[in-house]
């Protein structure tokens, strides 16, 4: 650890990986509630269940961007952080601001209280004044990573990281804009979660990556620059007009639908140059980095998204296919991979450089860690087809031949096992990733004379 | 940590005039527009006398005359860019600013236009034909706005790599007038 400052990215990573058991417990529940629809309905209903699971992920996720750049920044930079206590401060308001959201939604406390009570805008309902403290958390971090970047070096991967985050901080600021027109409310909801996870939050994927290629693979910063530009030109260039693809039934002009379809479609393109980016790298690589886990999570992180961002994504957001699809379980198949692929392999990638190098383990050859890594990955691809398939299923039966959606759902239970099983399989791979990170000491498998492997 | 040798890391991209960012985004406009046009005539064919029919109420006339107007800009632009290489740096500023004046012009006469059919109840609504019509023609519209303030920024900061760059924008917007113009306003 070059910095002393850095250190303040362990309280981030440990919060989110804390986070990030809550919420594949979570999916795992929702999982078994879709098999045995009745497990828990009085206790803990279906809907606070499911918020649960995609609200601890938007937060941890949101947590190792932080800790991501309160990792990265200083050694970019070339300098400490501003100011520790403020990022131990911003994270002690977060951590309470979720705890809030997580009892006022199972406890149901302050029904109907403006300030206190919870508001049911999916992903946003946290009650106002967790809100408030997410947005004066906010203000914070953005405080400290912009002084240490503005008395710092300043490079093309904080520049980036910087625009990314800002923006993030600045989206947030709708979901205090609820219009009772149902249209206009959609509208701007979308604001935030569309330009989130297909606009900045691409900004904070591919400053990240670039970084982690950078480290790994010792390829000269200009070359890393300019595929980064290109990556984040046609990012914003596609995202922004892609918000298209959510006005087709909303109550928006007709236009909307070729917009959306015509832009979005274009969205595989920067996934798809992430992904060449990180291959062409490690190729063109001059290093061979000693941490090779977290090699794997940046190509597989670069790969994923790819499928599920790019391919998935692509899959139904002509407004023709989504007429018939929108809703059903491809949606679910195409968020589950997406979110897995871009988001939390990023973090999870982030993570595995880090932490041996923030703990004093250096080197570290993390053989858990990959193992966890085709544990997730392979239980989420198994997963996105099942739900895919299911999705197809239900398509069919419902849009196409007009059956009830109850009666297509008893259809679907066998897919629903075979989720069940898969998300089961990752849930595994989540927590030996947990142990692998936080527990071994001291974990070097050397290749050749032991093992007797030919010499290269 | 090994070390491998360097890997040669110029390219061909390295050749291009202007900036290379320019040509991610002169690429991407030619997609989306590629996209839109190939749409409006895919849709065309699922009606192609209701198309045919609402076609009949454009005027190519006014739009053969923007033609034109766009098509001696682009020629204006070029020979500014020529002019600034031989370092003749205002005969170089005056063409770029008779460039904009006819990007101008352009946009005048396209105003003319819609607010005639608007004036007749048209609306994005009425037909799909008009739908793809007002998306394409006022996607491009604000390309030519937008190619002036790039046209008026190349001629205030007129290095010729960024004039290049500039100027390379405004043959882009000049292309793709000449693909819509005949599949819009001409294809009977």
């Amino acid at each position: 650890m070059k910095y002393q400052s850095q250190k303040v990215a362990l309280a981030y990573f440990a919060v989110a990986l804390g986070l990030f058991a809550v919420q594949v417990l979570g999916g795992l529940l929702a999982g078994w509630i879709y098999v045995s629809p009745n497990f828990l309905s009085e206790i803990l209903p279906f809907n606070i269940v499911r918020m649960l699971h995609t609200n601890s992920l938007i937060v941890w996720l949101l947590l190792g961007f932080m800790g991501s750049a309160y990792f990265l920044i200083p050694e970019e930079a070339e300098r400490e952080i501003h100011s520790t206590k403020l990022a131990y401060l911003q994270l002690i308001i977060l951590v309470v601001g979720t705890l809030g959201v997580v009892l006022t939604y199972v406890f149901n406390l302050f029904e109907g209280n403006w300030l206190l009570g919870r508001e049911g805008r999916e992903f946003i309902e946290q009650p106002k004044w967790v809100k408030a403290g997410i947005v004066v958390a906010a203000l914070i971090f953005l405080y400290n990573v912009t002084m240490t970047v503005l008395k710092g070096k300043k490079t093309a991967i904080t520049n980036i990281l910087l625009l990314g985050l800002w923006g993030l901080a600045l989206l947030f600021l709708f979901s205090f804009y609820n219009p009772s027109n149902l249209a206009l409310d959609k509208q701007y909801w979308w604001n935030i979660v569309h330009l989130w996870v297909e606009g900045v939050w691409e900004l904070i994927m591919a400053s990240v990556l670039a970084y982690l290629m950078l480290k790994l693979t010792g390829v000269d910063r200009e070359v890393v620059e300019k595929w980064l530009y290109v990556i984040v030109a046609a990012a914003l260039f596609s995202g922004i007009l892609g918000t298209g693809h959510h006005y087709y039934w909303i109550g928006t002009p007709g236009y909307w639908q070729w917009i959306g379809s015509i832009f979005s479609s274009l969205e595989v393109v920067p996934f798809f140059a992430m992904m060449a980016f990180a291959f062409v790298m490690v190729w063109k690589g001059r290093r061979n980095h000693p941490n090779n886990a977290a090699l794997l999570w940046s190509l597989g992180c670069a790969t994923l998204a790819f499928f599920g961002a790019g391919v998935w994504g692509f899959l139904h957001t002509l407004h023709g296919v989504n007429y018939y699809t929108h809703g059903t379980q491809i949606t679910a198949a195409h968020g589950h991979l997406a979110f897995f692929g871009a988001y939390v392999s990023l973090n999870l990638a982030i993570i595995t450089y880090a932490m041996p190098i923030l703990r004093g383990r250096d080197p570290y050859n993390q053989v858990l860690n990959m193992a966890s890594f085709w544990l997730m990955s392979g239980g989420m691809a198994f997963m996105t087809f099942v739900l895919t398939f299911a999705g197809t299923v239900q398509t069919h039966l419902q849009r196409v031949m007009g059956e009830y959606y109850m009666d297509v759902q008893d259809q679907l239970l066998v897919f629903y096992w075979m989720r069940f099983g898969a998300g089961a399989a990752f849930v595994l791979g989540a927590f030996l990733f947990i142990y692998a990170i936080a527990v071994p000491r001291r974990e070097v498998i050397q290749s050749g004379d032991a093992v007797g492997t030919p010499a290269e | 940590m090994d070390e491998r040798p360097a890997v040669e890391q110029s390219s061909p991209l390295d050749s291009l005039p202007g900036d290379l960012m320019m040509w991610v985004l002169i690429v991407s406009e030619l997609l989306v527009f590629g996209a839109g046009l190939a749409a409006f005539l895919a849709v065309r064919i699922t009606d192609p006398s209701g198309f045919a029919a609402a076609r009949a109420s454009l005027s190519p006339a006014f739009a053969g005359i923007n033609t034109f107007i766009l098509i001696t800009s682009g020629f204006l632009a070029a020979r500014a860019l020529n002019l600034r290489l031989r370092s003749r740096r205002s005969a170089a500023r005056w063409h770029l600013a008779g460039a904009a004046g006819l990007g101008a012009v352009f946009m005048a006469l396209k105003l003319v236009e819609y607010v005639e059919k608007a004036g007749e109840g048209i609306t994005t609504e009425t037909h799909p034909f008009f739908t793809f019509y007002y998306l394409l023609t006022g996607f491009h519209a604000a390309h030519v706005i937008a190619g002036m303030v790039i046209l008026g920024l190349v001629a205030w900061k007129d290095d010729p790599r960024n004039m290049e760059t500039g100027t390379a924008f405004w043959h882009m917007v000049d292309l793709v007038w000449l693909l819509l113009f005949p599949v819009i306003y001409l294809l009977g």
